[in-house]
Parts: structure tokens; sequence; C-alpha cells
């Protein structure tokens, strides 16, 4: 898109916004107005530039950080932080609510804005305050009880009533349903028209097609970090939007597959696992699947469908608390109850989040290749530093780990080094099923080849990988067959041939029968 | 000589502590006139500082794990307080008392094991809890008196020294365990450079091993025969060599090791590692437990009596001798040796400045300053190596902000966009 002058009566003109991280672009010349009173849809695939667009804008990346300009009503505004933005009228409503659950209603309103009479904090406003707020986003509670209380639905109304006691002219918010069941998301959609009517712009994130269409008024879509078209939201379907979403040629970008396929390796039945802490939230709601020897089968879904529960409670337990559900290798079923377990049957995971939990950061890469195999390189407990040494050094010549030697920390890693040693340390417990949790997110497309051919290598080696993915170009260039997943649920499969990006994001997003 | 700086510069930590515990050492060694190194003075520092060392082993495992206990003292006199009861009240002979006095404490190391471990309370507030429940302990179980004196048999355990296999002169046997420790140490030297060559690692080359090793004789020689001259090693000396070298082989040689530095260095990595990280910490403090007992025997023996006040403060010792030796509080760093050199610097400034004349309350202040100042020289080291290390693959986005650690999450966060669940 390219400048255009500001329209008379926006509130909001982002005008030609870049931004750069050290090699890869974010963003790159985006434009984006919104008119008072609209509700804009920003969708785009995992990693589009959403979340960047609006960190730029509520400040979290200041002015200076990122190119382009902001224009708040015609004039140009330099955001210095998040204190900024919301001076100037825009509040952020993120996926992870930033209440204090201890506080009550009131208190989480006002906090850090307190209502205050010569520097005493005035209840008796407060509490006024705060239920006249409630009442503009039809919360029927008592403001002075704890947000702990309320249920998820509830406390994304008390962050909207906290907007709104800031004076707020834009909210933004980030995914707000995801966490929701059916009701609370319509209660919450209704709210959002009824800004409207008071004037008060919104930009939603979200990933639901269904609720995109039913309450914005236009939809923006941006792709690897472009706005790619903005349309009217009473003019397209859910077709047209996923198209704009994935459409983007596949290139030579995964190397050629060469394994055997051969019989049903791992079978999953059933696997059903609840929130750890929150009682009957279902995160996955009778999964089941197959694994073949030899085979590459993907998992898509979006944020929040589950895939990363499901994955690491079938890994030892290490998410969730179990419900129902069996593990069938070879045949015979197996019993998976804490990951020594999960190991010992040949499954390994490698984490999404590899810094929290993949790696341990301060010990250097030997240490890090060995941990989940130390028995391999010792003899009754007693480890063979040099023979471990030789493992780390070829293990990590294997993976490609571009490093110092194998005594640097793990820490000091790029994020795509970093990665090779995770997998790295998994190859060294030759496990049979392998399961790889977003493998290549942040990481440059260099790192990504070599990680997608290690893949290729250990299925030639007859090993079964599940590959959790949210790029469906990654998974439909890798997988033998994808299975969709949403809500928990799987949604449907698709086999190498028939797989493609539109009907496997309609799987994606579709809604619990 | 590139090679020797980067290993100096790597390992500026432990050199420096042991440079530092030379340092104060010639300091002392000046300032007392040649009091401090008096073969006497030496047999002394041993046996007035055997606890602590053997609580700063303890302690240094439980750091490391990323946990804390103050129950240490506490546990030492009620370990030691049933003990003298057993010894003189009972009349039970010193084998049999040492194993219950040791299982005692395994007990209550498991007791506290299991609150940290498994129900995950705090350590502080576990431990800390401990330290009331068995100083109150130990005044029930002594009427609030003092029990004693206690039989020969267990004060050797702190005051005996090895007996000499002929009358001559000099104490020959601990010449000649100076000789031997030092041959086995010099063949250990050799031996890992043969292996490094052997695999093709990176090694020493024969000169700097053959200068280590001359210096690794000179000073054990030296140390045995100062011994030798006065009354031979003593008994706790022997143990505690024993117990250095085992808890160093099993921390940095085995899995087990291995396991307590992964579970300190990020629990929920090693737990998805397949260690059995509520096991591991459990363990930890059983035997933080165990040495506790060990540490309350050798009190008790050297004081030939069991007091209600017997082991005040000792945690704080155990546990600045860890933080001074290189442990670190957010866990997963620290070595055995580390801790006993930490408590060697401990144990010296105590006896220097007592031979100096130097009166309690200003030993207190000068300890808490050298801990201070040792934990400093820590962080400020670790963070320019960072600083160093860092700057090169990843350069920070946008003028970045903050040090070490937190530089390597912006560039994940094009990708990761909408953020972890």
């Amino acid at each position: 898109m390219s400048e255009a002058p500001s329209r008379t009566g926006d509130i909001l003109h982002m005008r030609g916004i870049g931004k750069e991280f050290p090699g890869v672009t974010a963003l790159a010349d985006v434009d984006l107005r919104v008119a008072p009173g609209e509700v804009r849809a920003l969708m785009g695939e995992n990693g589009a530039g959403k979340s960047t667009l609006m960190k730029i804008l509520s400040g979290v990346y200041p002015h200076g950080s990122y190119t382009g300009d902001i224009l708040m009503d015609g004039e140009v505004r330099a955001f210095s932080g998040v204190a900024d933005s919301e001076r100037a009228g825009i509040a952020i409503i993120h996926q992870e609510l930033a209440l204090v659950p201890q506080l009550s209603i009131a208190e989480n309103i006002f906090l850090g804005n307190e209502r205050t009479r010569l520097g005493v904090v005035d209840w008796g406003a407060t509490v006024r305050a705060a239920r006249g707020l409630l009442r503009r986003v039809g919360l029927d509670e008592d403001p002075t009880t704890p947000v702990s209380l309320l249920s998820v639905g509830r406390q994304q109304l008390v962050e909207i009533a906290k907007a709104l006691s800031k004076e707020v002219r834009l909210l933004i918010l980030d995914e707000p349903t995801s966490a929701l069941n059916e009701a609370e998301s319509d209660i919450l959609l209704g709210l959002l028209r009824g800004l409207r009517a008071q004037g008060i712009a919104c930009i939603l994130i979200s990933h639901k097609l269904g609720e995109v269409v039913r309450v914005a008024d236009t939809i923006t879509v941006l792709r690897d970090g472009r706005g790619i078209e903005t349309m009217a939201a009473g003019a397209v379907d859910e077709d047209r939007i996923i198209r704009g979403m994935v459409g983007r040629a596949l290139d030579q970008r995964y190397p050629q597959r060469t394994a055997e396929i051969g019989e049903v390796r791992f079978e999953v039945r059933d696997w059903t696992v609840d929130h750890p802490t929150q009682s009957g939230r279902r995160m996955a709601d009778g999964v089941g699947l197959e694994v073949r020897r030899g085979e590459v089968v993907g998992l898509a879904g979006l944020m929040g469908a589950g895939r990363t529960e499901f994955a690491m409670s079938l890994f030892g337990g290490s998410y969730g608390r179990y419900v129902r559900g069996g593990l069938v290798k070879d045949g015979t079923p197996i019993r998976v109850r804490d990951v020594g377990e999960a190991i010992a049957n040949g499954i390994a995971y490698v984490p999404e989040d590899r810094k929290e939990l993949g790696l341990i950061l301060g010990d250097d890469i030997r240490r890090n290749l060995t941990l989940a195999a130390l028995r391999r390189v010792s003899s009754r407990t007693v480890i063979d530093k040099a023979a471990e040494a030789v493992a780390a050094a070829e293990l990590s010549a294997r993976m490609g780990v571009r490093s110092r030697d194998i005594y640097q920390a793990a820490g000091d890693l790029s994020g795509g080094n970093q990665q090779k040693v995770v997998l790295g340390k998994w190859l060294f417990a030759e496990p049979d099923l392998l399961i790889l949790d977003e493998p290549t997110r942040g990481i440059d497309v260099g790192a990504k080849y070599e990680i997608y051919l290690v893949v290729r290598r250990l299925a030639a080696q007859g090993t079964s990988v599940l590959l959790i993915s949210s790029e469906l170009p990654e998974l439909l260039g890798m997988c033998d067959r994808i299975y969709a997943m949403s809500q928990g649920r799987i949604t449907g499969q698709m086999a190498r041939g028939e797989a493609a990006q539109e009907p496997l994001m309609k799987l994606m997003t579709m809604a619990k029968a | 000589m590139t090679a020797l700086r980067e290993i100096l510069r790597n390992n500026a930590r432990q050199y420096g502590m042991v440079i530092a515990l030379a340092v104060i050492v010639v300091l002392f060694q000046i300032l007392t006139g040649g009091l401090l190194l008096r073969p006497l003075n030496i047999t002394n520092l041993i046996m007035q500082n055997s606890y602590v060392l053997i609580l700063a082993i303890g302690m240094m495992l439980v750091i490391v794990t990323g946990h804390i206990d103050l129950s240490v003292g506490s546990v030492v006199a009620f370990v030691g307080a049933v003990s003298a009861i057993m010894l003189t009240g009972w009349g039970l002979p010193m084998p049999v008392v040492v194993p219950l006095a040791l299982v005692l404490g395994a007990l209550i190391g498991a007791w506290q094991g299991f609150w940290v471990a498994y129900v995950r309370i705090p350590a502080f507030i576990v431990t800390l809890a401990g330290m009331l429940i068995f100083r109150g302990a130990t005044m029930v179980v002594l009427d609030g008196e003092s029990v004693g004196p206690l039989p020969q048999s267990l004060r050797a355990m702190a005051n005996g020294f090895v007996p000499d296999i002929a009358a001559v002169g000099p104490h020959l046997l601990t010449l000649l365990l100076a000789v031997l420790g030092a041959a086995v140490l010099v063949r250990i030297q050799w031996r890992m450079r043969a292996r490094d060559l052997r695999f093709d690692l990176p090694a020493a080359s024969s000169r700097l091993t053959a200068a280590k090793s001359a210096a690794t004789v000179l000073v054990v020689v030296v140390f045995g025969a100062i011994l030798a001259v006065h009354n031979g090693v003593p008994i706790v000396g022997l143990l505690l060599i024993a117990l250095i070298a085992g808890y160093s082989f099993v921390m940095s040689a085995t899995t087990a090791g291995r396991h307590v530095y992964a579970v300190g260095g990020s629990e929920k990595a090693a737990m998805l590692s397949g260690v059995k990280t509520r096991r591991t910490t459990f363990w930890v403090f059983v035997n933080m437990g165990v040495l506790s007992a060990l540490a309350g025997l050798v009190f008790t023996a050297r004081l030939n009596a069991a007091t209600p006040r017997a082991g005040t403060m000792f945690e704080l010792d155990a546990i600045a001798a860890a933080f001074i030796g290189g442990a670190s509080a957010a866990g997963g760093v620290g070595t055995v040796i580390g801790a006993v050199v930490g408590a060697l610097v401990m144990g010296v400034m105590n006896n220097g400045m007592s031979l100096i004349g130097l009166g309690v309350d200003w030993q207190q202040g000068i300890k808490g300053l050298v801990l201070l100042a040792a934990v400093a020289f820590d962080i400020y080291n670790k963070n320019r190596v960072g600083a160093r290390r860092r700057s090169a693959p990843v350069a920070e986005p946008d003028g970045g902000s903050g040090s070490g650690g937190g530089s390597g999450g912006r560039r994940d966060e094009v990708a990761v966009e909408e953020g972890s669940r």
C-alpha cells in the first residue's frame, strides 16, 4: 500500500510503518487508517506482523525504533512508551490479562490511576466510578469483588472497563475471545458494537473468521509483514479472507523426501487433558492420531488450538491434568506417566519455548546435548567425560552448530544454533517418535533448511515425526500427512497430495460442532 | 600463552578465589608475624573449621539446586544433643551412636526435602521453620542444660590424630600420606591430559602440565610436612579430604551430580529432559541433613559437650562460604572445591583476625564486607564476560536496553509475535 494523504476525521493513521529486527524485516511499509467508531479486524497468519504493528502503536516499541509515522487526528505522534499512547487514548488488552487477581474490581480498574483526595484513596469515589464503568460494559458485579472470583470472560470486561476509565478512544484487543466460551464471546462482541455507538474505535486481532465477519466493519490482512489489502467486511466471505491470509507461493525451501513409510508405529487414542488449574477447561479433547514408521505427520492449528498442550501432556504428562486416553506403540499399549517413561518408550519432545524449556542456558553445549541420554556416555552412573566430549563434538558437527567449541554456554548461541542443540540433544536419545513443536520459529531461513534436512534424514532412518507448526507452508512442504486441530479437537486430516492451505485453514478455524 | 590467558579469563572466578585465599594467607602471615602458618596453628585451623567445611559442602549442593537451608545450625545442635544423650545417658557405644546420628540427620533432611520438593514450599520458609523447630527440640532434649563430658572415643573424632607407624621425630605416616596424595594428584593431571590428547580435545601443553604438577607436589608435601612437625594429620582432616574428594567426584563426574546442576540451571528444562527434578531436590536435602549430623557430631566432640546454643549462626557461615566460593543464588552454578575455598577464606580470616587481637565486633563487619565484595566481583565479572560474548553474534535491535540475559529474546519476538501461551 502506498502513502496516501490522511483522510480528514480519521482517528488513527499509521503511515508507511516499517520495523526491522536483526536479520528479519518484521514490517515493511504498512498503512492503517481507522475512523472514529470503526471496528477494524486485523488478520494474518502467526508471524505476519500483527502484534508487532500493535506494539508500535501502543508504544511498546518506542518512537525511533521503527520507520514511518503514527498520526492521531492528523497530527504526528511520537510515543516513547506505553504511558504516552495511553495518554493519547490508546488502550491495548492483551491475550494474557493484566489484572491483579487478589485486588477487587474497583481497585484493578483504577490501578495506577487511583481516585484520591489529598493523596489518600477516596474509596467512595472509586467504587462509584467503577460502578458506572461496569454498567457501560454491561457487567453486573459488585465493584468490591476480588477479580480472582470472576470467570475469564468477565475479567476481560473488567479490562475493558479499565480502558474506558482512561478515556480511551482506540481500543486494541489481541485475541480477546481465544479463552472464552461461545456465550462469553457473544457478550464481548456485542459490547464492541456498543462502544462503536459511543465513538470508540476498535482494532480486533483475531483468528476466528466467523466473529470477524460478524463484528468488524473493515478487515485488514497482513502477510509477511506487509499490508496486503483492506476490505469492507460486508463485501467478503471467509474464503476470500483466507486467500488473502495465505496467498503466497511455495518455492523450493524444503528438501526432497526420501523416506519409506512403514507400518503404524504410534497411535494416540481419545487423548483428553484438562487445564492444570481451571477445572473443566478442556485443552485436548478426545484427540486421536497415528504416526507411521518414517512418516512426518503435521499438526496444524492456530494459537490456542491446544497443540502444545496435547504434545506436552503426551510427553510424560508434562502439561495439565490427564483425563483419559491411551498411547499404543507397535500395537502394544504403553504407559507414559512421567518424562522418564516417555523417553524410555522412545518419545522425544522438542519444546516450542527452547530458552525456557529446551535448554539450560547457563550450561555449555556439551552438557545440554547429553542431558537427556546421559546413560549413553556413562557406566554405572559415572560419566565418561572423554566419551561425552567426543559424542557432543560429533553431534554438534552433525547438527551444524556454529559455536566456538562445545564448552560454550548455550545461552550465548543464536536462536537457530540453540534449536540445533535442542534437536541434537533429542537425536542423542535416539527416539522412535520425535515431536517437534514449532521447531523453526524465530529462526533464519538458512538454519531452517538445516533443521528440515535433519528431520528428513531421521525419517529416512525410520523415525516417526510429529511436526507441530503454525506455518502452513512448512507443514505442506515437510509432511506426509497433516492433522488439523481446533479448540482441542482434531477437526480433520489431509494427505500429502490433497492438502492445501485454504482447506486446512478452514479446518483450523472450525468451531466446536 | 593466549590459551593460558583464555583459561584464566574463563575461570576468573575460581582462580580469583584461590588467589584471594593466597593473598589473605600471606597478609595474615605477615600481620601475625609468622604465627598463622605455624604447625600448631595450621592444625587448629583445620579443627576449628572442620564443621563449617562439612556444612559448606552440603550447602553448596543445596544452593546449586536453587534453594537455601537456614536450619543447619539448629540441626547441628539437635543431632549433637541427641548423640550426647545416647552416649552419656543411655551409655550406647560410639560405633552405634554415629550411624544413628547420621540416620537422624537423614530423617530431618527428608522431612525438609519433602516440603520443599513435593509440596513446593519455598526452602527459605521450610528451613526457617526447621531452624526454629530443631533449636526448640534441642532445648527440650537437653532440658536447657549442657550435657558432657563425652567419652574419649567420640572426642577423638574432632581432636584426635592419626597414630604414627614409628616413633621418630616427625610424623612419618603423615609425610607418607602427603607424598602418596601428591603422587595421586599428579597422576590424575597427566591422565586427564593424555585422555584429552587421545580424543583430540584441546589439552594443556606438557610444560604447563608439568608446572601444575610441580606446584601441586610442592603445596601438598609442604603442607604434609608442616602437619608432620606437629602431631600429624588430624582424623577430622582425613575425613574432610575424603568428603571433598568424594563430593567433587559425584558432582563433576556422575549422572546424579549432573542432574543436580540441571535442576538448578532450569528446573523445567531438566524435567523435560527426563530428570526426576523432585526426587533430586529431595535427596539434596537428605544429603544436607546427613552432613549437618556429621558436623553436629564433630562439633559436639570438639566442645566435649552438647549445649543448647551450639551451632548458632553456622548456617550463615556455610551459606557465606558457598557464595564466596562462587555459587550463584540463581542456582545451577558452584563447585565443591569453591565452597571449600570459600570456607577457608572465612576460616583464615577468623583465625588471623583473632591472632592479631581484633575484636569479634570488627571481625563480623569485615567478614560481611568480604562476602559482599566476593559476590560483587562475581557479578561484575559475569556481566563483563557476558557483554563480550554476546555483543558478537546478536546485535541489539533499536539501540537496545538492559544487559546480558535479555538480549536473545528480542529477535524471537518477530516470529513469536503472538506470544507464548
